[in-house]
C-alpha cells in the first residue's frame, strides 16, 4: 500500500518535471523533441529485459523478446533520427563561408 | 551491493533524460542533449543486465543489436520530407513493445493485473493509431478522414466492452479477458485514427506520443520500477504538452480533433452571394522582378512545400536575394504547417537556412504590414484572415500569419481550390495578391532561374 503512495508521488513529481522540461522546449525544436521522447520511451526495453531475460520458460520469453526488439528500433532510431535532425539546424555564421565558397 | 549500484545508475539515467529534453530549449545546447539522452539509455540498459535474476544473456543481446541495426538503418536513410511517417512508426513500435511487455508480464503469471490492464490498453492503442496514422502520412490509405455512420457509437461501444473486459479481468483472473481486452484496444486504435484528416496529424502524432509515454509509466507500476515511470512520464507530458499547443494553434479542441471528420462539410461556394470577385494571376517572371526590388520578403512555407520538395530551391531563392540583391528575408512558421509538430522547420534547416532566418507566428507578425512581398508557398487555411472575422467559420479564432498585409503576395499553389479546412480563403480575391499556379518546386524554380538571370 505504502509502496502504491510512493510510485504515485514518484509518478506526480516527474509529470511536472517533464512539464517544465518541456515548456521550455523551443518551438523550432517540436519535432527533434517527439524523436527524442520517441527514443527514451525506448526505456520499456528495461522491463523487456527483466521479462525476458528471467523467464523460465519459451512462452514468457517469446513476447518479452520481441520487446527487446521493438524497443531497440525505438531507441536506436529515434536517437539517429534525432541526431541527424538537429545537425541540420545551424547557425548563420556556420553557413555563410560555404556559400561564398559556392559563389566563387 | 550490486542492486545499490544499478539503482544508482538508473537515478542517473533519469537525471540524463531530462537534462536532454532540457538541451532542447535551444539549437545551440540540443545537439548535446542528445547525446545525455543516448548516454542515459546505454547506462540504462547496462544497469539491467547486472541484475542478478536476468541469464540467456546471447538471447537479449541478439535481439537488441537485431532491434538496433533495424532502428538505424531507416533513421539515417529516412528522407526529410517522410519524417512524419517515421515518428508514427516508431511511435506504433513503443506501443507495441508494451504491449507485448504486459502480456509477458500477465502469462508470467503476475499479480499487478490493473496496472498491466491500463499499460496494454493504452500500447495497444497508440500501436494501432500509430499504424493508421502512419499509413495516411505514407499515402496508403487516403489522408482525408474515413467516416461513416454510427462510427462514434461504434467506437463508444468498443471502448466500453474493453474497459468492461478489464474490470473482468481485474476481478476473476480469466486470462482469456486480458487477450481479448488486448485485441479490442488494438481494434479501438484503428478506429479511432481512420477519421481523422491529413492536417488534423500533428495532433495526433503528438497524441500518440504521449500515449506511447504512459504505456511506459503503467509498465513502471506493473514491474515496480522507478526510472520507467519517471521516463514515462515525462514522454506522456509531452506529447501531452505538444497536443495542447497543436490545438491552441488551431483554435480547436482536443476531443474535436479526435472525433476527426474536420473540413468534411464543404461550404462549397461562398463568393455566390453575388457579388463578382476576380483572381489576379502573376508569372514567375514578375514575381523575381517583385522580389529582387523588395526590401523585405517574408516566406511562409506549408505542406504543400513538403509535398513538392521545395526546400532546397527555396532556400536558394532566399539566398539569391539575400546576396545579389540585399533583400531582407525571414521565414514565418505557424505552429501547425504540415504534418507534425516543428515540420517546417526541419526542412527549412535541412535546406541549410540558418535558424535565425526563422520566426514563429507571433515572432513575426508584426512585421508583415512592413514587408514589400509575402512568398505564400503551399500554405493557405494559416493564412486566411475569415479566420479573424467570421464567426461562422469553422477555422473562426484560429491565431493566423498576417500575410496579407505586405504589400505584394504571392501564392504558390496548384488550383484555386480551398484548404484543408474547406473555408475559401478570401486573400485571393485581395487587390495585392497575386497567384503563381503550379508546383510549388518548378515556380520557385523558375523565378530562381530569373533571379540568376
Amino acid at each position: 500500500m505504502t509502496e502504491m503512495w510512493f510510485l504515485a508521488t514518484i509518478l506526480m513529481l516527474a509529470g511536472f518535471t517533464g512539464y517544465f522540461a518541456v515548456k521550455g522546449v523551443t518551438p523550432a525544436l517540436h519535432s527533434p523533441l517527439m524523436s527524442v521522447t520517441n527514443a527514451i520511451s525506448g526505456i520499456v526495453i528495461i522491463g523487456a529485459l527483466i521479462t525476458a531475460g528471467s523467464a523460465e520458460t519459451q512462452t514468457v520469453s517469446f513476447p518479452g523478446l520481441a520487446a527487446i526488439f521493438l524497443a531497440a528500433v525505438n531507441i536506436f532510431g529515434g536517437f539517429a533520427v534525432s541526431q541527424r535532425m538537429l545537425l541540420m539546424f545551424k547557425k548563420k555564421e556556420n553557413t555563410r563561408p560555404e556559400q561564398k565558397g559556392e559563389k566563387q | 551491493m550490486i542492486m545499490h549500484l544499478i539503482s544508482a545508475a538508473y537515478l542517473i539515467s533519469a537525471a540524463l533524460f531530462i537534462l536532454a529534453i532540457r538541451g532542447l530549449a535551444s539549437p545551440e545546447t540540443a545537439r548535446r542533449g542528445n547525446v545525455l539522452g543516448i548516454a542515459g539509455m546505454f547506462l540504462a540498459i547496462g544497469a539491467t543486465l547486472f541484475l542478478p535474476q536476468i541469464h540467456n544473456y546471447a538471447l537479449l543481446l541478439a535481439f537488441l543489436a537485431a532491434g538496433a541495426a533495424a532502428g538505424l538503418i531507416p533513421a539515417f536513410k529516412v528522407r526529410m520530407t517522410a519524417l512524419p511517417q517515421m515518428i508514427a512508426a516508431f511511435n506504433g513500435l513503443g506501443g507495441l513493445a508494451a504491449v507485448l511487455i504486459s502480456l509477458a508480464d500477465i502469462i508470467a503469471g503476475s499479480e499487478m493485473r490493473i496496472e498491466n490492464t491500463l499499460s496494454v490498453i493504452i500500447g495497444a492503442v497508440a500501436f494501432s493509431g500509430s499504424v493508421i496514422a502512419f499509413a495516411k502520412l505514407q499515402r496508403l490509405l487516403p489522408a482525408k478522414p474515413l467516416v461513416f455512420p454510427g462510427q462514434r457509437l461504434l467506437n463508444l461501444a468498443l471502448f466500453l466492452a474493453v474497459a468492461g473486459l478489464g474490470i473482468k479481468f481485474v476481478v476473476s483472473q480469466e486470462v482469456n479477458a486480458f487477450y481479448l481486452l488486448t485485441g479490442g484496444a488494438i481494434v479501438l486504435g484503428f478506429l479511432l485514427v481512420l477519421p481523422i484528416g491529413g492536417a488534423d496529424m500533428p495532433v495526433v502524432i503528438a497524441v500518440l506520443n504521449a500515449y506511447s509515454g504512459w504505456a511506459a509509466a503503467g509498465i513502471g507500476f506493473s514491474l515496480n520500477n522507478v526510472l520507467l515511470i519517471i521516463v514515462g512520464t515525462i514522454v506522456g507530458a509531452s506529447g501531452m504538452i505538444l497536443s495542447y499547443i497543436m490545438t491552441k494553434a488551431m483554435n480547436r479542441s482536443l476531443s474535436s480533433v479526435m472525433l476527426g471528420g474536420f473540413g468534411l462539410n464543404k461550404e462549397k461556394d461562398v463568393s455566390a452571394n453575388g457579388e463578382e470577385r476576380t483572381v489576379r494571376t502573376g508569372n514567375p517572371e514578375d514575381a523575381a522582378f517583385i522580389m529582387k526590388n523588395a526590401n523585405k520578403v517574408i516566406i511562409v512555407p506549408g505542406y504543400g512545400m513538403a509535398a513538392a520538395q521545395a526546400q532546397h530551391i527555396l532556400r536558394t531563392m532566399g539566398n539569391d536575394l539575400q546576396q545579389k540583391y540585399g533583400v531582407d528575408v525571414k521565414y514565418a512558421i505557424h505552429p501547425v504547417a504540415g504534418r507534425m509538430p516543428g515540420h517546417m522547420n526541419v526542412l527549412l534547416a535541412e535546406a541549410n537556412v540558418p535558424y535565425e532566418e526563422v520566426f514563429e507566428l507571433e515572432d513575426i507578425n508584426r512585421e508583415f504590414e512592413t514587408a514589400d512581398v509575402a512568398y505564400v508557398i503551399g500554405a493557405n487555411d494559416v493564412t486566411n484572415p475569415l479566420a479573424k472575422s467570421d464567426t461562422t467559420s469553422p477555422i473562426y479564432g484560429m491565431p493566423v500569419l498576417e500575410a496579407g498585409k505586405a504589400k505584394t503576395v504571392f501564392f504558390v499553389k496548384r488550383s484555386l481550390g480551398t484548404g484543408y479546412s474547406g473555408v475559401e480563403n478570401p486573400l485571393f480575391f485581395a487587390d495585392n495578391v497575386f497567384m503563381l499556379y503550379g508546383d510549388a518546386k518548378k515556380v520557385t524554380e523558375e523565378i530562381v532561374s530569373v533571379l540568376e538571370r
